[in-house]
């Protein structure tokens, strides 16, 4: 049976750090490439580097990261970050990225996404929607969630997948950070209009938040950064709590 | 010396990485006669089945491979282009295994996404190579929207909406539609079984 994923999500800064990582006993705390292997060897399913980024010189050294996880790592891997073109696409894919994932340059010029998926396939692109919901009406936003659109949640998610996208990822700005759980009901509607692969993000604190994202939201898979980076929930445990939940996951 | 096949295919890198964890250098080129002259030749694969196989062809690589006589090992495109043929841009493949692609249909299963994408179980459905007890039953990496149809070749199996073909063997060539590059332990162990051939 196909397993629920379990995505570890890791921001990157300059090529070499990642963010807001607490760990004991860890050798070298920053390192992109040494995280991600401990999760993989924890049971991470697969895993998310966000270049957060804002210099050029940054940017480069972000794509030597990514060729080091892909020599390194043994499970897929998907990069994010101010990619807005299909050159920088390309670059990054051929540097061992599995997919890449877009989200405000995709609000801002949606043929983005099925330039994408033309040349290189459909299960390269992942976008990303940033949502929060206002009286009702959950808006897509963009630049990290400072600027509203006119666009709704469902609405471009679905555009998204007519263009080309190979899964959603939402992230709840409402749920992000609070730890009380997964915006489930938003993630039950995209699990009914969408015939693709939809990513739970923002607001797991604990264990439940994430049987829940799976049989509430129907989510396909779940992302989640502290509750990784403090080992608040180990990756191990939560597979295994999973599982005896009857959720199906990879042991 | 290990061969991989270079063409328009997107994880030639990936696989060249795999090896190089398994403290294996691979050649990747598209000359016939390194090729030829390889010890085991792997044959990857991501993209669209016509345009790769109309890739191979301009290039005259499609006989090459077929012509192989050492171990081949295709893997996800590169086992849907050794099938007889795809629906896929509806192209002939190379007919190595007597069987075809087909589209995934979920109309009887509308939760089931295509593509299907994630990490599901594969079972050896007879005696299989690469698939065996330490491997079979365990989860491996897929990203596919197309399937072979299980045949007389087919060794290991994997469900999703319908079974299909997720080892395939005839001979010399051997081929899965999942990624044993992107499938952590449990790939590892299955490019060592088809390096240790």
């Amino acid at each position: 049976m196909l397993a629920k994923r379990i995505i570890p999500c890791l921001d990157v800064k300059d090529g070499a750090t990642v963010k807001g990582v607490n760990f004991v006993n860890f050798r070298n705390a920053g390192d992109p490439v040494e995280l991600g292997q401990r999760y993989s060897d924890e049971g991470a399913d697969e895993l998310v580097y966000l270049d957060i980024t804002a210099s050029l010189e940054g940017r480069d050294t972000f794509v030597d990261l990514v060729r080091r996880v892909a020599r390194n790592v043994s499970i897929p891997f998907t990069v994010g970050g101010g990619i807005s073109s299909v050159e920088h696409v390309d670059t990054l894919l051929n540097a061992g990225a599995d997919k890449i994932s877009i989200n405000s340059s995709a609000l801002r010029r949606p043929e983005l996404i099925s330039e994408i998926a033309s040349r290189f396939g459909r299960q390269v692109c992942v976008v990303a929607i940033d949502a929060r919901c206002v009286d009702g009406e959950w808006i897509c936003y963009v630049k990290g969630g400072h600027e509203p659109t006119s666009r709704r949640l469902v609405e471009w998610a679905l555009e998204a997948q007519d263009r080309g996208a190979g899964e959603i990822l939402f992230t709840s700005m409402d749920h992000d950070g609070v730890k009380q759980g997964f915006a489930c009901e938003a993630l039950n509607q995209l699990h009914d209009a969408l015939s693709i692969p939809v990513i739970a993000s923002g607001g797991c604190g604990a264990m439940e938040h994430f049987k829940d994202a799976f049989e509430i939201g129907h989510a396909d898979a779940a992302l989640a950064a502290s509750v990784f980076h403090f080992n608040e929930i180990p990756i191990d445990e939560l597979k295994r709590y999973l599982h005896n939940c009857n959720i199906p996951v990879r042991l | 010396m290990i061969a991989i096949v270079k063409y328009n295919a997107g994880n030639v890198f990936s696989v060249t990485c795999a090896l190089q964890r398994l403290g294996v250098d691979a050649v990747v080129t598209d000359d016939p006669d390194t090729l030829r002259a390889a010890d085991k030749v792997i044959f990857p694969g991501v993209g669209e089945a016509a345009a790769a196989m109309g890739y191979l062809r301009d290039k005259g690589l499609d006989k090459v491979i077929a012509g192989l006589k050492q171990p081949v090992l295709g893997i996800c495109i590169g086992m849907q282009l050794l099938c007889r043929h795809s629906e896929e841009g509806d192209v002939d493949g190379m007919g190595i295994f007597d069987t075809v692609v087909k589209r995934f249909d979920n109309s009887s299963c509308p939760q089931c996404k295509v593509p299907h994408m994630g990490w599901n179980t594969v079972e050896a459905v007879s005696d299989c190579r690469l698939v065996d007890d330490g491997v079979n039953g365990r989860h491996v990496y897929y990203v596919h929207s197309y399937y072979a149809e299980p045949c007389c070749h087919t060794e290991a199996v994997t469900h999703y909406i319908v079974p299909f073909s997720a080892v395939l063997h005839r001979d010399n060539f051997y081929a899965t539609q999942f990624h044993p590059e992107k499938s952590g332990d449990v790939g590892e162990l299955i490019l060592r079984k088809f390096l240790e051939l």
